[in-house]
């Protein structure tokens, strides 16, 4: 294993030489929005055991590496995510409300109910929407970052990848075409330790994912994943080489998914309760919060007010996701091209006119 | 007007959309200073430089997602893909993310990308490099699948290609690539995405054909005329979104239909203008639908010349149709 970067120790202690650029105030915001990530993940995990949502796939325990990287990119950077990086949007400023109407998939939601849940897409916020298929996002994260500097701006991408998809040719295509061309994408690998079941010791002989980069021709950098500055340090560092026009990174975050791959899973199949025990000794947040309070950001009380409206938050977000109808059966066939052709209006029609067609009223039935 | 090959109509449509405007660029493997293992890239790197006549690395899934990338950011990326053989690594690109942006986002995102590819059989080129993969494409809702016949066409629909909002995946016959030549306007036009054009009047039957197959519909017919038999020829263009309103036209007009792909048979293109006709205009017939295609078989180096659909096998389904 190539070193780890760690500007906080496990009991929250800082590494003065390594603390990064960050006021007071956004610091608290980033503990805030893990804090968020959080209580989305408690609430959407129970609203899908009570059949409320179709599917869930938390991020717990990987708060520090989702809002710690996507901090450290601009508004007009742009982000191509994983499956655990909501975070990253909600931190562009993404309404919540929208967030919950993804999640629950009606009107209110901006793609019309499309996805499963956790498949975000904002244009506004440069937060480019996600498939499910593994390693896809990588290359076109390549792309935009070719497209950026073919046009000669200053903007970076932000490309997330699990530790799996590191095994998938898109990976390899990827980091290929963005050294040689010196593309400026920072690619950020979430090495959670699990592919759904599979180890990451069965993912790949190598020592660690960051020094796959030096094949490639690129830095590769390995940063404690639990350790939301070491993330906003690495990942800073990376965007401002991508930025200076010096290319690609590939940044992996050492970190551990404490629940299961999504709501289909039971991880308690392939894995052993102590090994999970023992991250979550490392939780992310609580680690923040320790040197929050010892550096006198916050104290109880401010923790206990910003804990209180993130829940009120969220609460009133799903509750108005879940006041919202379902999305029109006309959105089945918009935007599958730019104006609808003559077979797609048929079977609108036909749709439309069915008896038991039209709007449908109800709970959603998964 | 001067005559031209194919292959000079896509040259020249490259040169003139990436004269008219500077977000397109061209990618691929020997796009650059080779100028195209057929030559349909040819100058345009001496004429547009590195950042718009890329050479890339040999991946056909970081092509197309390259591409995909370089849309969603404003480009309008051209890729070639070789061999349409070997556009496989990147179906996964292509299919389920290309031609999915625009729905899975809400119309947010788009990428309208162009992809160049030369398809078919007729070059001795074994397996790997004559197959016709269109099928696998038109099941894929969110794409544009055009393929042109002639040189007119090509220039015309690349054109139109490189200036729609919606993701092509543009095949280009590569048997009929270098001859004949065709007589193409100088001036700037674009062909209809989504036209048939009949390319024979006739009133007895209709062969449907695209790409290379058009010109051995085209000979077929001049053997049926020797028999009294006058058919009509309907040049698909535009293979989604199908010109149906045409198909329907024409076989209303004739009642008999001969479907010609050089593809092979089963799942083929063919079979679904035969089911549109069987589901649209089945009272109009009168005789059963007859589909010449290629052979359910792997496609053949030495033998090609009996793999692919020649005229004489055309004729044969051509008196089942008149003698029914």
């Amino acid at each position: 294993m190539t070193d780890v970067l760690q500007v906080l120790s496990e009991q929250g202690d800082i590494d003065n030489s390594l603390i990064p650029d960050l006021t007071e105030e956004r610091m608290v915001e980033l503990y805030r929005q893990m804090l968020t990530v959080r209580q989305l993940d408690t609430r959407m995990l129970n609203l899908q055991r009570q059949g409320r949502i179709g599917f869930y796939g938390t991020c717990k325990g990987q708060e520090a590496a989702t809002v710690g990287s996507g901090a450290a990119v601009g508004p007009d950077d742009w982000v191509f995510p994983a499956l655990r990086e909501g975070g990253v949007l909600l931190l562009r400023g993404f309404d919540l409300d929208k967030y919950t109407a993804q999640l629950v998939g009606c009107a209110l939601d901006p793609t019309h109910g499309r996805q499963m849940p956790c498949h975000f897409s904002s244009a506004e916020h440069n937060y480019v929407s996600l498939s499910s298929v593994i390693g896809t996002q990588i290359n076109q994260a390549m792309g935009v970052g070719w497209a950026m500097k073919i046009k000669g701006d200053k903007n970076v991408c932000l490309g997330y990848m699990g530790d799996g998809a590191t095994s998938s040719t898109d990976f390899h295509a990827a980091l290929t075409f963005a050294a040689v061309h010196k593309v400026p994408t920072v690619f950020v690998c979430q090495n959670n330790q699990f592919a759904i079941s599979v180890p990451f010791s069965k993912q790949t002989a190598s020592n660690g994912i960051a020094i796959k980069a030096h094949a490639y021709g690129m830095p590769g950098v390995a940063v404690d994943g639990n350790d939301v500055l070491a993330v906003y340090k690495a990942t800073q560092d990376a965007v401002a080489r991508a930025r200076a026009g010096d290319g690609p990174t590939l940044i992996e975050a050492i970190t551990y998914r404490i629940e299961g791959h999504s709501s289909s899973d039971d991880a308690s199949r392939y894995r052993d309760d102590a090994e999970v025990e023992m991250w979550k000794k490392r939780d992310p947040i609580e680690r923040f919060r320790r040197y929050l309070t010892a550096a006198g950001l916050v104290d109880d009380s401010v923790v206990e007010e910003i804990a209180t409206k993130v829940k009120n938050d969220v609460d009133a977000a799903i509750k108005a996701a879940e006041a919202s109808p379902m999305p029109s059966v006309e959105t089945i066939f918009t935007d599958v091209y730019a104006e609808m052709p003559a077979h797609l209006r048929e079977q609108r029609d036909q749709t439309l006119n069915e008896s038991g067609g039209g709007e449908n009223e109800g709970a959603f039935p998964l | 007007m001067a005559e031209i090959t194919i292959v000079q109509a896509v040259n020249d449509a490259l040169k003139e959309e990436m004269t008219r405007d500077d977000d397109v660029v061209v990618l691929g493997e020997d796009v650059g200073v080779n100028g195209g293992v057929f030559r349909c890239t040819a100058d345009l790197h001496e004429m547009f430089g590195d950042d718009r006549v890329i050479d890339t690395p040999l991946s056909e899934s970081g092509i197309i997602g390259a591409a995909i990338g370089m849309s969603l950011y404003g480009l309008k990326a051209v890729p070639e893909i070789q061999f349409s053989d070997f556009i496989w690594p990147a179906f996964d690109q292509i299919t389920s993310e290309l031609a999915k942006f625009r729905y899975r986002s809400g119309g947010q995102f788009t990428c309208p990308v162009v992809i160049r590819t030369p398809y078919g059989g007729g070059i001795r080129g074994g397996h790997y490099h004559s197959q016709s993969p269109e099928v696998y494409f038109t099941h894929t809702s969110g794409l544009v699948v055009v393929v042109p016949s002639d040189a007119y066409d090509a220039k015309g629909l690349l054109k139109a290609a490189i200036r729609s909002p919606d993701p092509v995946l543009f095949l280009e016959p590569k048997k009929i690539y270098r001859a004949p030549k065709m007589e193409v306007p100088d001036d700037d036009y674009v062909v209809e995405i989504g036209k048939a054009a009949v390319r024979r009047e006739g009133t007895d039957f209709t062969i449907t054909a695209y790409g290379a197959m058009v010109e051995v519909a085209m000979a077929a017919c001049e053997k049926a005329a020797e028999k009294g038999w006058n058919g009509e020829v309907l040049d698909l263009r535009t293979l989604v979104p199908l010109d149906e309103e045409s198909l329907i036209a024409s076989v209303t007009k004739t009642g008999r239909l001969v479907t010609l792909q050089e593809a092979p048979k089963f799942c083929g293109f063919s079979s679904e203008l035969s089911a549109i006709v069987a589901e649209k205009a089945i009272d109009v017939m009168e005789a059963p639908i007859k589909r010449v295609a290629g052979f359910d078989t792997p496609f053949p180096y030495t033998l090609e010349h009996v793999y692919m659909p020649h005229a004489d096998r055309v004729l044969n389904a051509i008196t089942e149709v008149m003698t029914y």
